[in-house]
């Protein structure tokens, strides 16, 4: 689809290397307090990017996504307070604060959760997909909300960020840094994806579901496992922000979250790599830096979105690409209806 | 037995709060094929505007025709200037900007009438309870939002099977193009509609002042209610909308209700209120999930 994948990689890899020098710049700069705000829209990357798996490249408008989201992070949480205690989780599972334990753990809680309510959600389409998501992610809300043993509505603070070798997470350089190797790692990781035979017949049923049907291939296996995977990268989200921030609550999986995050998606571009990282950019930049204007921010930010979604020409991501020779003539509000075509007026 | 009795009738006046938000929203994605987010900023909209009416002037009557009023009028203006351009877009678009509006109109409320939420009295016409069967008394201002709601109901019923407004919303609903194509002013009747549905929503909205505190967020707790109504009901369908609301308002009422007793009796203790508190919140979802799943359009699809 894009012409030159090499350059692309390249590009990308020069993007990290500068990513990656941050800190260093926060500290010459005297302003500390820009890391954990980087190690935040990181996170919020991850989140955002697999996000994107499904609803940009699948065409699944998922409204629970949050519900991933918050099953990592409350497997970081709930491993933890089972550690000091030394009473097992369920009589089962010992906690744990090592990383290299709970984060395997956050992901396949996540991938499990996700497998669940994908079976389920995937039987629907259209609105009632959306709707029926949005119920599932709520009734995981609820049921933390209501888990008096890990902190109910108040959450569950996690005193000290777990473990990882030599590596001390306390550090917000080195959260930062962590939260980026998993950031390039998750993208890396669906670049390929969204390229293989599976992300292609993924892109077919965006386009035509009916003609992948005709071609042979059954469509709901291949939604349901982009489905666990976007689960998945979701709860390594949630697994990492839980770390950085030392706290986990049903916020997390509140179904604002996941309006947020598809907000992300949207604000830096559909359908494509970095996009969803740099929408995670903007909305964080805009929410601190509107906060710093006014407590009432979110007056600001509420038209601002309207603005975007009526007139956006395909997010940020394609401030950043060479425009095609001319968009669709005529076509009412330019770029993201045409990408987006796929989306009937029925569901 | 009286328990029972006043947890079935609490059960139906939710559920007829809930059919005056849900008969708004699946009419306008019936007809126009929109989902609305900002439906629940619409009846927090009417319960501002019907609370502080109420607090200056101590006329239930002015306070129920403003908020009515100032609902509709958001509503209208929020149709103008934003959802018109919406009708032809994807779900994902139409979702993000109500989104945006929902975090607008919270906020600008917020600004307006503080964080600190308002309480209502109730109109001193309706104080009081009534004795239902000797031995249960039950207020006469939730009775009386009982008849509301049922009056709106058989009203709307009326207007959509009986007049010539309703042939079209109910044709818009099953081919949009054709009654395009014949030559109704679409535009001029989506208008109507989205203002009926916003002054459903505002009368919900006031109605709900003395039971419920008047607050910012207030909305948002009832919009996904309703999205479970409008979904179990069959998205489109005015009928199926109030099958659906009085399902989830009984299922809700009644979960709420009689588990913390159940559990109790079971685990003991008090984690058990807290879980049961947590397990009825769930249970309409688990409600919707089980009918979906069964039925993929819902009980009464409208376009079947």
């Amino acid at each position: 689809m894009r012409e030159h994948p090499a350059r692309e990689r390249a590009a990308l890899l020069l993007l990290l290397a500068a990513a990656a020098l941050l800190p260093f710049l926060a500290t010459a700069l005297g302003s500390p307090a820009t890391v954990p705000l980087a190690s935040r829209i990181v996170i919020y990357g991850i989140a955002a990017a697999s996000l994107n798996l499904i609803l940009g490249h699948g065409g699944l408008v998922s409204f629970g996504h949050a519900a991933f989201y918050g099953l990592g992070g409350y497997t970081v949480g709930i491993l933890y307070a089972h550690l000091a205690p030394g009473d097992p989780f369920l009589g089962l599972i010992p906690g744990s604060n090592q990383l290299a334990v709970t984060l395997p753990a956050a992901l396949l809680v996540g991938g499990l959760g996700a497998a669940a309510i994908g079976a389920l959600s995937l039987r629907t389409s259209g609105v009632q997909f959306i709707m029926i998501t949005l119920a599932f992610a709520q009734m995981l809300y609820f049921l933390f909300a209501s888990l008096s043993a890990y902190g109910g509505d108040d959450g569950l603070s996690v005193r000290r960020p777990n473990l990882l070798g030599p590596l001390n997470l306390r550090d917000p350089a080195t959260m930062y840094w962590v939260a980026l190797g998993a950031l390039a790692l998750w993208l890396a990781f669906q670049r390929r994806l969204v390229r293989s035979r599976f992300g292609r017949v993924l892109e077919g049923i965006r386009q035509n579901e009916a003609r992948v049907v005709a071609s042979g291939i059954r469509p709901y296996p291949y939604k349901l496992a982009a489905f666990v995977i976007a689960g998945m990268g979701a709860a390594l989200a949630g697994a990492l922000m839980v770390n950085a921030m030392r706290f986990v609550s049903p916020d997390m999986l509140h179904w604002t979250k996941s309006g947020e995050l598809m907000v992300m998606v949207i604000l830096g571009g559909i359908g494509t790599l970095l996009g969803p990282v740099l929408g995670a950019l903007a909305l964080v930049v805009l929410e601190t830096g509107l906060t710093a204007l006014t407590e009432n921010w979110q007056v600001v930010l509420g038209p601002i979105l309207v603005v975007v979604v009526l007139f956006s020409q395909g997010g940020l991501a394609a401030l950043f690409r060479r425009r095609p020779a001319s968009d669709a003539p005529g076509a009412a509000g330019g770029r993201l209806p045409r990408l987006l075509s796929w989306r009937r007026r029925h569901g | 037995m009286a328990l029972l009795l006043e947890q079935l009738l609490n059960g139906l006046q939710l559920g007829v709060m809930l059919f005056l938000l849900a008969a708004g929203l699946t009419l306008v994605f019936g007809i126009m094929g929109v989902i609305n987010l900002a439906q629940g900023s619409l009846y927090m909209v009417g319960a501002f505007a019907g609370a502080a009416l109420a607090a200056r002037t101590g006329s239930a009557t002015l306070s129920l025709l403003g908020g009515i009023a100032a609902a509709a009028a958001v509503g209208m203006a929020m149709e103008l200037a934003v959802l018109r351009r919406l009708y032809r877009r994807g779900h994902l678009d139409q979702v993000l900007a109500t989104f945006g509006m929902i975090l607008f109109l919270n906020q600008a409320m917020t600004m307006l009438a503080g964080r600190q939420p308002l309480f209502v009295a109730v109109p001193p016409a309706l104080e009081g309870a009534v004795e239902i069967i000797p031995g249960v008394p039950y207020p006469v201002y939730r009775l009386a939002i009982i008849a509301v709601g049922i009056l709106v109901a058989a009203g709307l019923w009326l207007l959509i099977q009986r007049t010539r407004l309703g042939m079209l919303v109910r044709a818009g609903a099953t081919n949009r193009e054709m009654v395009r194509a014949l030559g109704v002013d679409i535009r001029l009747l989506y208008t109507l509609v989205f203002g009926l549905g916003a002054l459903l929503a505002g009368l919900a909205g006031v109605m709900a002042g003395p039971v419920f505190s008047v607050q910012v967020g207030m909305g948002e707790q009832i919009l996904i209610t309703t999205f479970v109504v409008v979904v179990i009901g069959g998205i489109g369908s005015v009928r199926g909308a109030f099958a659906g609301a009085m399902l989830v308002g009984l299922v809700d009422t009644l979960l709420r209700a009689f588990l913390p007793d159940l559990l109790r009796g079971a685990i003991g203790g008090p984690d058990a209120d807290a879980l049961a508190g947590g397990l009825a919140s769930m249970g309409i979802y688990l409600l919707m999930a089980i009918v979906l799943l069964v039925r993929p359009r819902g009980l009464f699809p409208a376009h079947a």
